[in-house]
């Protein structure tokens, strides 16, 4: 109760869970993945359109060269992660469990890279290109959301006409426990992060920025605090250790303390975020013409004998990670890509890295099976937990009851899917289960009803 | 690498440690000193009374879910016994064996079972069996053995009138509260707990503790019992000051009768509360009005029993309409 009072740092107000932290990757420095003799590259790694491939089977590609260009506004471009032969286009299984076209290469000995790319490690301070040449850059080079929601972020840096971002927002939470592939990057990577926070601010014409990182990551938060105190309008907050710390409406609400309207976007209360993953690829992209082909990934569990985080191209499958972290634990149950809490379960492990991959979690067999759910009790545990302030067990209810305009009416629509519920819930009802699918139910009905 | 057959579940993968037995556990353990306590003060009477409540209460879910309802038994949850010990808990600890079996049969069997058993009930099962047995049997129930005298005895107990009982007697044939204060135990006694009372209520002290216990272990957040005894003492101390010489001072009403047992233990009852914290602040304050009501111009020295069971019932109609605050709902942005 007294807490509070000698709590200084930033966060959001509703709800919200404090899960264990089991960072066991900490401090590793980023290592880079071989590449495997075969890549796999399904042509929809971000939400929206999928990419249409402008590749024949036999052909070569090199590395960095687009083999799938955007199949309509949301999309975007997918290059060669590698150099090689197109060996065949075809149906594949990807991470969502169900089958996807996908570009598989074979990949050439030699590595070979498209014209134009700066493969250099060197680090490029000055931004000479125009505004419109950075928002053409970060089409170009396919770079989606890699924070997990892989929104292209071409449309997020091109603001609509008759709105007006005042202030850009780095989401540097990472609030995922086990993740850490963010915060070695921000260490690795800082000089390159405050360039690139420069050219979104550039890209959205706004003169000020704040990168939002969690109080579990003293020495990033040190380290860009000191790198953005040389800059204008750059600036570094520590966040408190809350689960979903880094929910984008959490993270504005915590940072500037605006609240994103139901159904509306952070433009629409004069922001943009964007993860730093997101960032350092719009560095790359703008920086060094270098397209959006790898990224950093921690490789991590309780039983692996190496937990660590990597550098690993595109398309490279699942279980060279897990070989490069010593193979697959003895105790092995479940195979998360992601987070523990919103990460996707595998199935497979030849399954390829994509956009998205923030993190390989491997959970051992006894915290891989849950536990029998049982009757709600009314604990209300779910409603004072919800970071949007909706009530799980209601929403769960009119779902199974097909009560479809109620769950509407109580704004299901506005979950974000975090897990806090399903977490919290001293029954292990499959709170968030019912929710998803009331969440497709209802939305459905209103495309039908306004196409109708 | 070797295929191996992976577990696929929807997110999140990880939960936390708390689950119903280990809430209801940690109910019984936050009961427990003040139990002990009632031991040393009332003697056998006491653990019989638990021992007989407790048990009967978990038989007769037992029995209910096995034979009448047809379905698995989940005893081992420890929601029985944690009914069981909250009707001990609130009947005098020389109340006749048979009746502490009728009150479990009627908190278990009626206000539980009859509903679909845990997580159904509108009405705090605890509470359906005590005022039941108040209402029926209203001598035995209003029959207090007094602390510390014949504690080695089950049978011919001393007994004495609860301190609220007294005033209000008092008062009604016509004494002045002044004397009668005088013929009361000090404030300090209701704390120690060294006062006539039911079974459970009488150590304020240690119920305090219960609840402590019960806050740290995260089984339930302050609002309810701050709010319900805060209420308590602000319409009581209002009444206090219109007229001293005819109302209680408002915290010889807080420490007195079950009002702490009530705010803690029975008011916090899960199943049988709002969900959300508007709703609790409506619930809470309605019962500490109530009780005070009750106490002051009721036919019954202690009303927080009827207070919570009134409450219960507009439990569904503030989860209707008292909606938690929406993220996004008021846009003050700026």
């Amino acid at each position: 109760m007294f807490m509070f009072m000698f709590n200084t740092l930033k966060t959001f107000p509703k709800g919200g869970i404090h899960p264990p932290e089991s960072k066991l990757s900490v401090d590793r420095p980023i290592q880079r993945i071989p590449l495997p003799a075969n890549i796999k590259i399904p042509i929809s790694q971000h939400i929206g359109v999928p990419s249409v491939p402008t590749v024949e089977r036999g052909e070569s590609v090199k590395t960095g060269q687009v083999i799938a260009k955007t199949g309509g506004f949301v999309s975007a471009n997918i290059h060669a992660p590698a150099t090689g032969k197109i060996a065949k286009i075809s149906e594949e299984m990807d991470v969502s469990g169900y089958r996807r076209m996908t570009i598989m290469i074979r990949v050439a000995k030699e590595e070979e890279w498209a014209d134009g790319i700066d493969t250099s490690d060197a680090l490029r301070k000055e931004i000479s290109l125009t505004r419109e040449q950075v928002l053409e850059k970060i089409l170009a080079g396919g770079i989606v959301g890699m924070g997990g929601a892989t929104f292209p972020s071409h449309i997020k840096v091109n603001v609509p006409k008759g709105k007006k971002a005042d202030v850009l927002i780095i989401n540097g939470a990472e609030c995922e426990p086990y993740l850490t592939s963010d915060h070695q990057l921000m260490l690795e990577k800082s000089e390159e992060l405050i360039v690139g926070t420069r050219i979104l601010m550039k890209a959205l014409d706004v003169n000020k920025a704040i990168i939002g990182i969690e109080n579990n990551k003293k020495d990033a938060i040190d380290k860009l605090s000191a790198l953005a105190d040389k800059e204008d309008g750059i600036s570094v907050e520590a966040l408190k250790v809350q689960y979903p710390q880094g929910g984008e409406k959490q993270l504005i609400k915590a940072l500037i303390n605006r609240e994103v309207p139901s159904g509306k976007l952070p433009i629409d209360v004069g922001t943009v975020v964007h993860n730093v993953g997101t960032t350092f690829a719009v560095y790359e992209a703008v920086q060094k013409n270098k397209p959006l082909i790898e990224r950093v990934i921690t490789v991590t569990g309780k039983s692996v004998k190496e937990p660590g985080n990597f550098i690993a191209r595109l398309g490279t499958p699942v279980s060279s990670l897990i070989e490069a972290v010593g193979g697959l634990p003895e105790d092995t149950g479940k195979v998360i890509s992601g987070g523990p809490m919103m990460g996707k379960a595998l199935n497979d492990l030849d399954i390829p890295v994509t956009k998205g991959t923030s993190g390989i979690l491997i959970l051992p067999e006894k915290e891989s099976a849950r536990a029998k759910s049982k009757v709600c009790i009314r604990c209300s545990k779910c409603v004072s937990t919800c970071p949007m302030g909706l009530e799980p067990f209601y929403l769960m209810t009119t779902i199974q009851r097909g009560m479809n305009d109620e769950a509407e009416k109580n704004r299901i629509l506005d979950c974000i899917e975090c897990g806090s519920c399903a977490y919290i819930c001293p029954s292990n009802r499959e709170l968030l289960d019912y929710i998803r699918l009331g969440k497709a139910t209802v939305a459905n009905l209103i495309r039908e009803r306004q196409s109708a | 690498m070797d295929s191996k057959l992976l577990t696929v579940s929807p997110s999140p993968h990880i939960h936390q440690e708390q689950t119903i037995s280990r809430i209801m556990y940690d109910v019984i353990l936050a009961m427990l000193p003040a139990f002990a306590f009632s031991v040393y003060v009332f003697g056998l009477g006491a653990l019989m009374v638990t021992l007989i409540a407790v048990l009967s209460a978990v038989l007769f879910e037992f029995l209910i879910a096995k034979y009448l309802l047809k379905r698995e038994p989940d005893i081992l949850d420890g929601s029985a016994v944690v009914t069981g010990m909250l009707l001990a808990f609130n009947v005098p600890s020389n109340l006749p064996w048979w009746l502490v079996v009728i009150g479990s049969f009627v908190a278990i069997g009626i206000g539980k079972m009859s509903f679909g058993g845990l997580g159904n009930n509108p009405f705090n099962p605890a509470l359906v069996g005590r005022v039941f047995l108040l209402v029926s049997f209203p001598v035995q129930m209003t029959t207090w053995p007094v602390p510390f005298e014949s504690r080695m005895t089950l049978t011919d107990v001393t007994t004495g009138a609860t301190p609220l009982g007294f005033i209000k007697d008092g008062l009604k044939n016509g004494e002045s509260l002044a004397n009668l204060m005088q013929d009361v135990p000090r404030h300090i006694d209701f704390l120690l707990g060294t006062q006539p009372g039911s079974l459970g209520e009488i150590s304020g002290l240690l119920l305090i503790l219960g609840f402590l216990f019960l806050l740290i272990r995260k089984v339930i957040t302050w609002h309810i019992p701050v709010i319900i005894i805060g209420t308590m003492f602000v319409f009581s101390g209002m009444l206090w000051y219109i007229n001293p010489e005819r109302f209680l001072d408002p915290t010889f009403q807080i420490l007195t009768g079950g009002a702490l047992l009530g705010a803690i233990f029975m008011a916090t009852d899960y199943v049988t509360s709002p969900m959300t914290v508007r709703g609790v602040v409506i619930y809470s304050a309605g019962i500490g009005i109530i009780t005070i009501l009750i106490r002051v111009f009721g036919a019954y020295p202690e009303g927080i029993s009827f207070a919570i069971l009134i409450m219960n019932a507009f439990v569904p109609l503030l989860n209707k309409y008292f909606k938690p605050s929406r993220f996004g709902e008021k846009v003050k942005n700026g």
